[in-house]
């Protein structure tokens, strides 16, 4: 074998040397003018919250492929039952991908007191009667009680996430680790939210459970330059701590863009193929990765050394037992 | 460490082997997974709602409106037993659980107390008091649930409520519907391959609360319709919308009711043939003998069934109940009849419907971005390290994919659309464990170590980390499972199986390969390395 690059992971920079920390400061600063927009935008304009968490009821209709469904008759249509809020919205066929006109989402709230299979009864209908056949499928209605309680759960879900993240790290690390990766965990969650607001994709069930895998992925990722970080601070007793963790984020980084890369393209493949129901789902996700990737770079890390770490009380405590089989000397 | 051991290879090829076997229910067809012999595993995969259709209910007892009808009841009772005892009442006074009785002459006190004890009677299914009366001041008497009877009724009625759902979904014919109760009063319904929601909402929502109570005879109807309804009658209509008047108390109800069947009435329509139990036959009987030539009302959730004149006693405890029933109204009201009467009114919360072409259509999606996820995560692996090292992590990855496939048949846990993403994204996680063992190895081979001592430390020093980096996975799939609800808890399970298969498959499978190319192939230079 003398085929030189081959196997491509030769081409990568064997040893890369940015200085990461430097510019810590800037992505600080840009990490949070970001987050706040972030927070901004899920109050002004809001959030765009699926059927799960306000009620409601939303079902797709549909016509065979190449006939159109006219939406603003559909919409009038609905409007005359006096629901309230209706939104009539073309999307794609699910055997083509394509979107030809010939099928439609339909949401619409049903209003307080009115039993709800006589209202979907009468929007089917009155579907019926303004554009002719159609067939419905993927019928949902959640009930307002129903939806307030999967809206608390699923915040929860998300609170109670990000605080076992923060003991874990604590435990197996130190607690100066564990601040770096909740605020990097919080600064990626809000960031998704961010995208969720701007890209107006809808917030559901599934929506949470995007979101508490970014979770997941970027406390992962946190790990393993964390657990490299730990070792380099036992390996070097004397090297300033900026340092050390641009060393151990220089070393790291080709795990970290081999695996965020294939996670990506995956995701992607997921974005493209999966159909309607998974699209908002891995946008989320897939935005929510890279980010993951950034905030342990340029979140989780730099907050270390703005904290500082006991070094002393670490070279002391290095002993394999006491921390774990990462530390293996 | 990198040592072709034994047993490490005894395991891979057992999980291999366990793997395939029972992962391979999965390219049969149903019939076949059938017929195969009782020896082999048989199950496949088990879709979720969104992936082959179905129906998903969530319905809520309402509980407090049984509970406002058991007490309406009481003050009927009351009322009737009084009279009866020729005891003269000024109020009745309707309160929380109970109804407070202030009699009229104070001397009847005693008596009137006695009279409502020996109402009281009635016990519960352990035997204690349900209902009893207590002395007030000012001649009032108290009459009502016990505070263990009314906290009870919930329970019990929720209980109740699944049994009945369950006997009245079993008589539709649905295949396999799993009734669960969910939380305090809820009820989850979910009837894989049922597209027509409306039909079992129809069934399951019906209360069938079957009633006898008599015509009220001594006032007028056009009164009452006209707003003047007697405190002890009510205004009823049919479906016709007639209306009629009928006196509130309840003569024989629906629990006492045995047996129903589609029957003929005199002139061959169809009708309703009724068997009572002993004590509903007794009741039944001391009424139509008391009220011949008067009507009674058949009333079944608040309508007018039939309205006809008692002839002679009905002492035998059978009866008919005619009206202008269809055959398929009459074998619905049969059925519901027969199923019994839900103890209390269920409400919707949730409904989802997917029909089987949707699912279809999901289970193709998710399949293509499966396949083209995995055909892209083998290209790039092999790109980037190599056919060698590249290989062995798709090998990893294959055995993986067959683990959670069986995993998941063997579990039965439910696979969802989601959780089809949560396996792509395990794919696409799998690999980091071989990329951290690798990117160990080459930064010992870098610090000049020699290929064994460099692919010893790769995977001894990144084992910690692999072990860290998935617990924490481990830990968000355990909270959406804790917290979340139907989809969630599909992605969370799919994701727990991941971790433990894809760190298990990617690493042994990593190990036992390289130790066996270091044996045979003796390399002197880490391929991957410089």
């Amino acid at each position: 074998m003398t085929m030189r690059g081959w196997p491509f992971i030769k081409l990568l920079p064997q040893k890369t040397n940015f200085q990461f920390v430097k510019y810590a400061r800037a992505a600080g600063v840009l990490s949070v003018v970001l987050c706040l927009a972030a927070i901004v935008g899920c109050f002004y304009p809001g959030l765009n919250m699926g059927i799960d968490f306000r009620g409601g009821a939303s079902m797709e209709v549909a016509k065979p492929a190449g006939q159109v469904i006219e939406l603003d008759r559909v919409r009038e249509a609905v409007n005359t039952l006096s629901l309230g809020d209706v939104q009539v919205q073309g999307i794609a066929r699910r055997d083509s991908n394509a979107n030809d006109g010939s099928t439609a989402i339909v949401r619409f709230q049903v209003p307080e007191g009115r039993n709800q299979t006589q209202v979907v009864q009468q929007v089917e209908g009155a579907i019926s009667g303004a554009v002719g056949e159609v067939t419905y499928s993927g019928v949902s209605v959640v009930g307002s009680k129903v939806s307030g309680e999967l809206f608390t759960s699923g915040l929860l879900a998300l609170g109670v996430a990000i605080g076992l993240m923060f003991l874990y790290i604590w435990f197996r690390f130190e607690p100066q680790f564990g601040f770096g990766a909740v605020i990097g965990l919080l600064h990626d969650v809000i960031l998704t939210f961010g995208l969720i607001v701007v890209m107006r994709l809808e917030f559901s069930l599934n929506m949470v459970a995007a979101i508490l895998t970014v979770i997941g992925y970027s406390m992962n990722d946190t790990v393993v330059v964390f657990d490299r970080l730990r070792e380099n601070l036992r390996k070097y007793k004397t090297m300033p701590l900026r340092d050390v963790i641009d060393l151990s984020l220089n070393e790291t980084l080709s795990r970290t863009i081999i695996t965020g890369v294939t996670a990506v393209m995956v995701l992607a493949a997921l974005a493209v193929f999966g159909g309607e129901a998974l699209f908002g789902f891995s946008i989320a996700l897939m935005f929510g990765i890279i980010i993951g990737t950034y905030s342990s770079i340029y979140v989780g890390a730099p907050i270390i050394l703005l904290w500082g770490v006991k070094r002393g009380a670490l070279v002391e405590d290095a002993k394999p037992v006491k921390l774990g089989m990462a530390s293996r000397p | 460490m990198i040592q072709l051991s034994r047993w490490k290879v005894t395991l891979v090829v057992l999980s291999l082997i366990v793997g395939v076997l029972l992962a391979f229910p999965n390219l049969l067809s149903p019939q076949q997974r059938a017929s195969l012999p009782g020896w082999l595993p048989k199950n496949a995969l088990n879709l979720g709602l969104d992936l082959q259709g179905g129906s998903y209910l969530l319905l809520e007892v309402d509980v407090p409106a049984m509970r406002q009808a058991r007490v309406a009841n009481l003050v009927e009772d009351v009322r009737v037993t009084l009279r009866e005892a020729g005891i003269g009442v000024n109020q009745l006074q309707r309160e929380e659980g109970g109804v407070v009785a202030t009699i009229a002459n104070a001397g009847q006190y005693d008596a009137a107390f006695q009279a409502l004890r020996t109402l009281g009677g009635a016990t519960g299914p352990s035997g204690e008091v349900e209902r009893a009366a207590t002395r007030l001041s000012d001649n009032r008497i108290r009459f009502g649930y016990t505070d263990t009877a009314l906290n009870g009724m919930g329970t019990t009625a929720v209980d109740q409520s699944i049994e009945v759902v369950r006997r009245r979904i079993d008589s539709l014919g649905t295949r396999e519907p799993s009734i669960t109760r969910q939380g305090a009063d809820r009820i989850v319904v979910q009837a894989p391959g049922e597209s027509d929601p409306t039909q079992l909402e129809r069934v399951i929502g019906q209360t069938a609360q079957l009633t006898f109570q008599m015509v009220d005879v001594e006032n007028s109807v056009n009164d009452a319709v006209a707003g003047r309804v007697p405190p002890d009658s009510q205004l009823l209509t049919d479906e016709q919308g007639t209306p009629y008047l009928v006196k509130r108390r309840i003569l024989v109800s629906g629990e006492n009711l045995t047996r129903a069947g589609v029957g003929a009435d005199q002139s061959g329509r169809p009708a309703i043939d009724f068997r009572f139990d002993g004590t509903g036959a007794r009741r039944f009987g001391e009424a139509t003998a008391q009220n011949i030539g008067r009507p009674f009302a058949i009333i079944l959730d608040g309508k007018v069934i039939s309205a006809p004149t008692i002839q002679s006693a009905i002492t035998g405890g059978t009866g008919q109940i005619t009206g202008q029933f269809s055959i398929e109204e009459a074998s619905t009201l049969v059925n519901l009849l027969n199923g019994g009467a839900l103890p209390a009114p269920l409400n919707v919360e949730e409904r989802r419907v997917v029909t089987a072409e949707l699912g279809a259509d999901a289970v193709a999606a998710g399949g293509l971005s499966t396949a083209i996820g995995f055909a892209i995560i083998v290209v790039f692996m092999i790109l980037a390290y190599g056919f060698l090292f590249g290989g062995v992590s798709v090998l990893g990855l294959i055995l993986n994919g067959i683990l959670i496939v069986a995993a998941m048949s063997l579990t039965q846990a439910t696979l969802t659309l989601p959780g089809i993403a949560g396996l792509i994204l395990t794919f696409a996680v799998a690999v980091d464990a071989n990329v951290l063992i690798y990117e160990r190895m080459r930064d010992e081979a870098r610090a000049g170590r020699s290929v064994i001592a460099s692919m010893d430390a790769g995977f001894n020093k990144a084992m910690g980390t692999i072990i860290d980096a998935n617990l924490t996975t481990l830990v968000a799939a355990a909270i959406m499972f804790v917290f979340g609800a139907g989809p969630v808890r599909g992605f969370a399970w799919t994701l727990t199986i991941g971790v433990f298969t894809s760190v298990f498959s990617s690493v042994l499978v990593a190990q036992v390969l390289l130790a066996y190319w270091l044996k045979t192939a003796k390399p002197k230079k880490l391929p991957i390395a410089e």
